[in-house]
């Protein structure tokens, strides 16, 4: 019992990095109908960032700053070098670009920092604290209190505010956004940043539970892939949902089950939910179109 | 797919003037003379090891023009399918000490099944679920090669594979697998023409359309991405003869965008452009060795490289070459003369050819159809009209399948389609067009008709290609664009290819035909065109339902008339009465 709170814990602390990186997928297909598939790298080059920001002598906080400046600056080019020239194109070449921009990353950065995985320290001092039977792991408290954080203003910036809105307008028919005095290109650059800012945070926060390695985007790209089918294809809500429940079924299944195949779950899961259940926990996205 | 001497006693018909194998036939010389090459020069070590993995990834990036080329759809895992077949090869010869041949077999039939499997899971969903299921399986079968330890001997790998017997020494085995490319390399080449290869297409340009002109269009993908699985579980096998050394690292998700990399830049629509890209990509990185000591620099570049194709060369290497060389030839010989379309529309049920009895189709609470009745009588022309909004293309959509019907019956001829998916309703004699055209856009028009024509249980083609062109070539003429067969969908006006998008329903001889606002944007003289085919598809006793809003072209047109207004039927009867009715006339000019 112990063991299991201990395990819900963990998997809640590394379910919630899915959630962001999935948050980051979602708010990307909603905006250009397209899967980002180097969603992923936005994490691991963040967290690399991070880790030339401290080494170059930059105070934690700073260096944090600097890697997300340095994702919006990414989310920026990846816009306009990978999708927008082929915007009007149709999904299939946009989901090549992007595979071909995420193995451009990912070995650039191989090819910069070498392949030894590196070590980032975490944010606080103390590494944790013992409540009850289970020992709080300072780093998880702090993913699971950034997540929180985000969906509120998630929520905030998408329903109440009037950028927000124009971001929801654009998601949902670019052509009336349009017309209605709406620069859909700034729109969906707005949305290309964001998300390469959050899938930096996320790759930041998670760095000192990983390691900061090359393989480390792909890995948490295709959990949160999957999370975004488990919750349901193109919903917030869903993303959310689907990257904890995750996260505390991989927890289990690499401590009951098997570690060297712990990776391996999350396609079994996605796999499961693809035959039995396509449409997720929440969404009706799959749905017929004519 | 029949073999090459299948088709040599079938006399030469009047359409094609030479049976297929002659026509090949510089192929097979040619892919001879290869083979004779590889059995009697004598190379060194290197140039044979660069042959030899050249030849086996060409098969397995084949694959890839299959799957990608052909149907457009992705696979992210071809080093894992080529994995299972190197596996297969060299755990069953070295540990097990099976034959190789039996081996080799096993490997192609598990990556078959590995692929039907994923397919059946995937293909129903869009391709975004597919690309990244794919890279999971990829992931899940390289956690296993490296961690299954029993099995697979773990990051060590597999060394002391065996070949076969016949092909002991390394040139005669080189010799065969460039036997085994040019073999495939025809199968995959000649797909295209076939039944399969021209439904995969057609899934490709349009899956909607597809559907509606029988095709069943998530078998077509099944089948399109087993056969990429097998191609590279065959690869693989002769990959692992040939190096007698295996291990993970070698069918890794990098070697998967390798694969993808070599497909897309020799051109991803042709087997030969597959040949080119491979080539290419496994010379380069040999003149450029120094970029392999820089870990992760050349897999960086192709990572750029795919960016920069898919932007500025979409269709490769050989799509470019090819597009020039076809421009630079002399067009293509005129189409044959055909002779005239006949409809004999099947005739098993009653009066009625098609029942509606309580459609109904709602959207969460909109009730776009709501308990609607439809009762075609058979030959003739029947309007379905209503003001904007009323739900007519929602009735059509759900007739021809595209969406389910939430409530009712439809019955088509005394067959209750209510529930068939799009492509069994076309089997069962349903035709359609839609209002915003949906043709194959990278066939001919003939290639277009020709699908049409193919719907499973059409009685009026004879078997054979040359029977199907023959079909289709009537259909085209009896729409007045027979002499144009062989044009790109993109050089026909809109009203053309509106025509063309009629031909096709025509050439399928259906019992019903669907037409969903044919007249719009068409202008008046085109309208006139259109007014008098309706007239001469009529006479022919073929029913027709359209829906249009242009109201002389319905009065003129239709003997009966079912009119809808915000879901439901608000008047039906002869023409004349019905465009009297007070209801209808509130309905389109309001009330007071």
């Amino acid at each position: 019992m112990d063991l299991a709170l201990q395990l819900l814990f963990t998997g809640i602390g590394i379910g919630a990095v899915y959630a962001l990186v999935a948050l980051g997928f979602v708010l990307i297909f909603r905006a250009t109908n397209v899967v980002n598939f180097a969603q992923g790298e936005f994490s691991m080059v963040a967290a690399y960032l991070m880790v030339v920001g401290i080494e170059a002598g930059l105070p934690y906080w700073a260096a944090f700053i600097a890697a997300l400046l340095g994702m919006a600056l990414l989310g920026a080019i990846f816009n306009l070098g990978v999708y927008y020239p082929l915007r009007h194109r149709t999904y299939l070449p946009v989901i090549i670009a992007t595979i071909g921009a995420s193995i451009l990353l990912a070995n650039s950065v191989l090819a910069i920092y070498g392949p030894q995985p590196q070590v980032l320290e975490g944010w606080f001092e103390t590494p944790g604290i013992q409540v009850g039977p289970v020992y709080l792991d300072s780093q998880y408290l702090l993913i699971i209190g950034v997540t929180i954080c985000l969906v509120i203003f998630n929520f905030w910036f998408f329903e109440k505010t009037l950028l927000g809105k124009k971001l929801q307008a654009t998601s949902q028919d670019k052509e009336m956004a349009s017309l209605l005095g709406i620069s859909v290109s700034t729109m969906i650059m707005i949305t290309f940043i964001y998300s390469a800012v959050l899938g930096g945070l996320a790759g930041i926060l998670v760095a000192p539970v990983l390691f900061v390695s090359i393989q480390m985007g792909s890995t948490i790209a295709l959990k949160a892939f999957a999370a975004t089918i488990i919750g349901g294809f193109g919903d917030v809500a869903g993303a959310i949902i689907g990257g904890l429940a995750l996260g505390v079924i991989e927890t289990f299944g690499a401590a009951y089950i098997s570690v060297p195949y712990k990776d391996g779950f999350a396609f079994l899961v996605l796999v499961a939910f693809l035959i039995f259940r396509p449409q997720g926990i929440f969404g009706e996205r799959v749905a017929e179109k004519a | 797919m029949s073999a090459p001497s299948d088709n040599m006693p079938i006399p030469a018909p009047a359409i094609r003037s030479k049976p297929l194998v002659v026509r090949h036939l510089p192929y097979f010389i040619g892919a001879a003379i290869l083979v004779a090459l590889a059995a009697s020069m004598r190379f060194d070590g290197y140039v044979h090891n660069i042959l030899l993995q050249a030849t086996t990834f060409s098969i397995a990036v084949f694959g890839l023009s299959v799957v990608l080329g052909l149907c457009g759809q992705i696979n992210l895992a071809q080093a894992a399918f080529f994995g299972l077949g190197a596996y297969a090869v060299g755990i069953g010869t070295n540990d097990l000490h099976a034959s190789f041949w039996l081996c080799l077999i096993g490997g192609c039939v598990i990556s078959l099944l590995a692929g039907a499997f994923l397919g059946m899971s995937t293909l129903r969903l869009g391709g975004h679920y597919l690309a990244m299921v794919t890279i999971s399986f990829q992931q899940i079968v390289t956690l296993v090669m490296i961690n299954a330890i029993w099995l697979t001997h773990g990051p060590d790998g597999v060394s002391n594979i065996k070949r076969p017997d016949l092909f002991q020494s390394s040139q005669s085995y080189l010799a065969f697998c460039v036997a085994m490319l040019a073999i495939v390399g025809y199968l995959v080449w000649h797909l295209s023409d076939t039944k399969l290869g021209r439904a995969m297409r057609a899934v490709r340009d349009n899956e909607l359309a597809a559907g509606v002109n029988g095709i069943d269009v998530f078998r077509t993908k099944i089948y399109a991405f087993a056969l990429c699985a097998l191609l590279g579980g065959l690869a693989g096998g002769l990959f692992a003869g040939g190096f007698a050394y295996v291990s993970p690292d070698q069918f890794s998700f990098a070697e998967s965008i390798v694969f993808l990399t070599m497909s897309l830049l020799g051109g991803v629509a042709s087997p030969i452009g597959s040949a080119i890209g491979t080539g290419l990509l496994i010379l380069i990185p040999e003149w450029l060795r120094f970029l392999k000591s820089v870990p992760g620099l050349y897999l960086a570049i192709y990572g750029l490289f795919v960016i920069l194709i898919i932007r500025f060369m979409p269709d490769g290497i050989w799509g470019f070459v090819a597009d020039a060389f076809a421009r630079w030839r002399a067009k293509s010989a005129p189409p044959p003369v055909a002779g005239a379309l006949h409809l004999k529309p099947a005739t098993v049920g009653g009066d009625i050819v098609l029942e509606v009895t309580g459609l109904s189709k709602h959207f969460g609470g909109l009730k776009a159809v709501d308990g609607v009745d439809i009762a075609v009588k058979r030959g003739g022309v029947h309007a379905l009209i209503g003001p904007n909004g009323s739900g007519k293309t929602t009735t059509l959509n759900v007739l021809s399948g595209l969406y389910q019907a939430t409530a009712g019956r439809i019955v088509l001829d005394g067959t209750d389609i209510t529930n068939m998916p799009p492509h069994q309703r076309t089997a069962s004699g349903l035709g359609r067009t839609f209002q915003n055209i949906r043709l194959f856009r990278s066939m001919t028009a003939l290639e277009n008709v020709e699908i049409g024509a193919e719907r499973p249980g059409n009685t009026m083609v004879g078997k054979g290609d040359d029977a199907l062109t023959e079909r289709a070539m009537e259909a085209l003429t009896f729409v007045g664009l027979g002499s144009r067969a062989n044009e790109l969908i993109s050089s026909f006006s809109y009203g053309h290819q509106r025509l063309i998008e009629i031909a096709r329903a025509l050439a399928s001889n259906p019992t019903l035909l669907l037409l969903d606002e044919p007249a719009a944007g068409l202008n008046s003289t085109e309208k006139l065109e259109l007014h008098e085919l309706l007239k001469r598809i009529a006479a022919q006793g073929l029913t027709i339902l359209i829906i249009d809003h242009d109201m002389t072209l319905v009065s003129e047109a239709a003997q009966h008339i079912t009119v809808l207004n915000f879901g439901r039927r608000i008047a039906d009867g002869e023409s004349l009465a019905v465009l009297r009715h007070p209801d209808v006339v509130s309905a389109y000019l309001g009330s007071e």
